[in-house]
């Protein structure tokens, strides 16, 4: 018997993995955006794929997101299953009109007949010293197109797995890739894939008692770090990681606020208009008698993404997060 | 040496000599629109054709006076008309191979339904009762396009995915003159020309935006001219000249299917009607305008050919307008019927499965249906 060594793995090297893997799988999968052939993308998440599987399967692109997009829709009515990398967060704008006019409609538009399998890789979100439009948290405005899934990992394994998923299901994933995590480690064995439940299912990060930090992406990481703080307050936070928020899991998320009947959202999104604020409601709704106070919202601010020297103001840090963890009205309880 | 010896020692090389990645006066449009009908042209073109050609244009002009009568009736929500366009949606169709696929926007219904759509499935956009009436991969056309030239990036991605699979497919797209200041259609052509794509574009140049005139859109030489910009052939026809337009979309279809790469066709028509039948063109056109472009009405000039070249006479004519009333009447008949509706559908086909969130909407709008079924019935 043989035991396999879990190395650490970057989530960077899992997503590539993934690349590789689905393009092994299934001759349909091809890959295409800016700078992703020779180069290997400038994050280098498709590193060595338009070597291994030639250029007509890992395309450079001209300088075109529209195009891009465009062009990816025409391929899938042909049968193939497009895995377009835009790439950085803003850079996805100009494809905004194929995306929701086409890719998030076609399906409906034709009673089925004519489904888009077509998964835009976007890396998303600040904390690289980026300077302006190349930190944006785009997720709101495609949450509010129906006809997409937005997918968003903040682990290695679910990198892997999430992308998998998402090149597989038939309907078009908004897969948003928090660019800072990219370098993130995690144990991780590439030859034992992970397995993962279909798009849709959120999951607990860290069980606790006292209130639910509902979170995804970049900021799941920061939150399981506040949980870890929150102990020395006497506070047993709850991190649950959405991985999906379209579709939303309603259902994890409700029983852990009946469980804890306290939560906080957290995002870098602008709170105005954010995912907070349908998450909030969604809460509200259904466990209304359930909460012991408002629930409250750390997001990014209502301002355009600040310059790479002023953007730890903008982002939600720990302290943030337990600013708000404390005005969960718990003198009530006393 | 030393790194500052080899510095001082280090001469630049003069640059590479520039010179053009293709010779652009190949690419470069006649500066004439391409005539057949009236020309010496005309006696090569395949009588056959001519007659098909007569015979579909006919019924094409009685489809949209039909169409437009049933806004009027209420049977449809609203027409974008393409009488005067004829030549042109025929002509598209016929270029075709059954493989081809069509990329029409919305004012081209015409144009699907010369492919074989069932003209009740074609105007069910326009009807109301659904987007897309047909399944485009019966007779290989997508749905029809309302946001302007986004159609475009599609037919190159799809003749792409063609090529690359080794298919023998051509694509073909149309757009009007105001899609031509779309990015999309900018975008289009250039991946098009870049990836060397069997496309053909055909731009349908009848003069207006809505209410807007080229000289307002553009200041390029010709739309056709826009071709060279991006390293392909610009090619300009008659787009009343139902021959004309065949001739050269065909030699560009054949073009595309033998590896050649797109083709840039710009067709100068004219759209005789206003916008839609919500729109009131004489705010900004004059009828001597109008009148001027019946005197080179597509059906009128292909007439005339087809009658001083003895290839159609009165009981022809005759016969070709009676099939068009025909055709018109039992379109009529089945767009009087009313469609069959069921508000379910909205949540049937948004995603593969419905998520969580979209069944419980539609449960309630279940529920609503049955207590508005139950105080009907009270």
């Amino acid at each position: 018997m043989t035991t396999v060594a879990v190395k650490p793995a970057t989530m960077a090297q899992a997503l590539t993995r993934a690349l590789r893997d689905a393009m092994a799988a299934d001759p349909a999968v091809h890959v295409m955006g800016e700078d992703v052939g020779t180069l290997g993308g400038v994050f280098r998440i498709t590193d060595g794929l338009a070597e291994e599987f030639g250029e007509d399967r890992c395309t450079d692109t001209p300088l075109a997101e529209a195009g891009i997009l465009g062009t990816a829709v025409g391929m899938a009515m042909y049968g193939l299953r497009p895995v377009v990398e835009m790439q950085f967060d803003a850079f996805a704008y100009p494809a905004f009109e194929q995306l929701v006019s086409h890719v998030a409609k076609m399906r409906n538009r034709t009673r089925g007949k004519m489904p888009l399998p077509i998964t835009i890789r976007v890396p998303y979100g600040g904390g690289i010293g980026g300077v302006e439009h190349h930190s944006d948290s785009s997720e709101a405005y495609y949450m509010a197109t129906p006809g997409l899934h937005v997918v968003t990992p903040a682990t290695v394994a679910d990198a892997y797995g999430l992308l998998r998923a998402s090149i597989a299901s038939d309907d078009p994933v908004v897969f948003l890739e928090p660019k800072r995590l990219y370098w993130s480690k995690d144990s991780w064995n590439p030859d034992e894939p992970t397995q993962v439940e279909p798009i849709g299912r959120a999951v607990v990060r860290r069980t606790g008692r006292s209130a639910t930090l509902i979170t995804y992406g970049p900021s799941v990481q920061v939150c399981l770090e506040a949980a870890e703080a929150a102990r020395a307050e006497g506070w047993d936070l709850e991190v649950v990681d959405l991985r999906s928020l379209v579709p939303f899991d309603d259902e994890t998320v409700c029983a852990s606020v009946r469980r804890t009947g306290r939560a906080v959202v957290v995002h870098e999104s602008g709170g105005f208009g954010g995912p907070g604020g349908e998450i909030a409601a969604r809460i509200t709704e259904r466990c209304f008698h359930h909460l012991e106070a408002p629930v409250l919202r750390v997001a990014g601010f209502d301002v355009p993404y600040p310059p790479p020297m002023l953007e730890r103001h903008h982002l939600p840090g720990v302290d943030r997060i337990l600013d708000a963890v404390a005005r969960l009205q718990w003198e009530a309880e006393s | 040496m030393t790194v500052m010896e080899q510095r001082g020692a280090y001469k630049p090389a003069p640059p590479p000599a520039w010179q053009p990645r293709t010779d652009p006066a190949p690419l470069l449009p006649d500066t004439e629109p391409h005539r057949v009908l009236g020309t010496e042209a005309a006696a090569k073109a395949d009588p056959a054709l001519l007659r098909t050609l007569y015979t579909q244009l006919v019924r094409g002009r009685r489809y949209n006076a039909q169409a437009t009568a049933l806004t009027k009736q209420g049977r449809l929500a609203v027409y974008p008309s393409s009488t005067g366009q004829e030549a042109c949606e025929v002509a598209a169709a016929l270029a075709l191979k059954e493989q081809d696929w069509l990329f029409p926007s919305y004012r081209d219904t015409l144009a699907v339904v010369a492919r074989g759509v069932d003209p009740v499935e074609a105007l069910t956009l326009l009807r109301g009762d659904w987007h897309t009436g047909y399944d485009p991969y019966e007779h290989r056309v997508a749905p029809l396009s309302t946001p302007l030239a986004t159609q475009l990036p599609h037919a190159v991605g799809l003749a792409h995915a063609a090529r690359l699979k080794g298919d023998d497919v051509v694509a073909l797209a149309m757009v009007g003159d105001g899609g031509t200041s779309e990015g999309d259609f900018h975008e289009a052509l250039n991946f098009a020309a870049v990836w060397q794509a069997p496309v053909v574009f055909l731009v349908q140049n009848n003069g207006f935006a809505i209410s807007v005139p080229l000289a307002k859109q553009t200041a390029a030489p010709s739309l056709a001219h826009k071709a060279v910009g991006y390293g392909m052939p610009g090619r300009l026809v008659d787009g009343n000249d139902a021959a004309a337009v065949h001739e050269v979309l065909s030699d560009a279809v054949r073009r595309a299917r033998a590896g050649g790469g797109p083709t840039l066709v710009e067709a100068i028509t004219y759209r005789v009607d206003a916008h839609t039948n919500a729109d009131d063109a004489t705010r900004y056109r004059g009828s001597a305008e109008v009148d001027a472009w019946r005197d080179h009405d597509p059906i009128l000039l292909l007439e005339r050919e087809l009658t001083e070249r003895g290839l159609i006479d009165d009981a022809g004519i005759a016969a070709a307008r009676e099939e068009a009333e025909t055709f018109a009447a039992g379109l009529r008949e089945r767009m009087n019927q009313d469609p069959v509706l069921d508000p379910m559908d909205l949540f049937t086909h948004v995603y593969a499965e419905p998520t969580p969130q979209l069944r419980e909407q539609r449960d309630q709008l279940r529920a609503e249906l049955e207590a508005e079924q139950e105080g009907t019935q009270g």
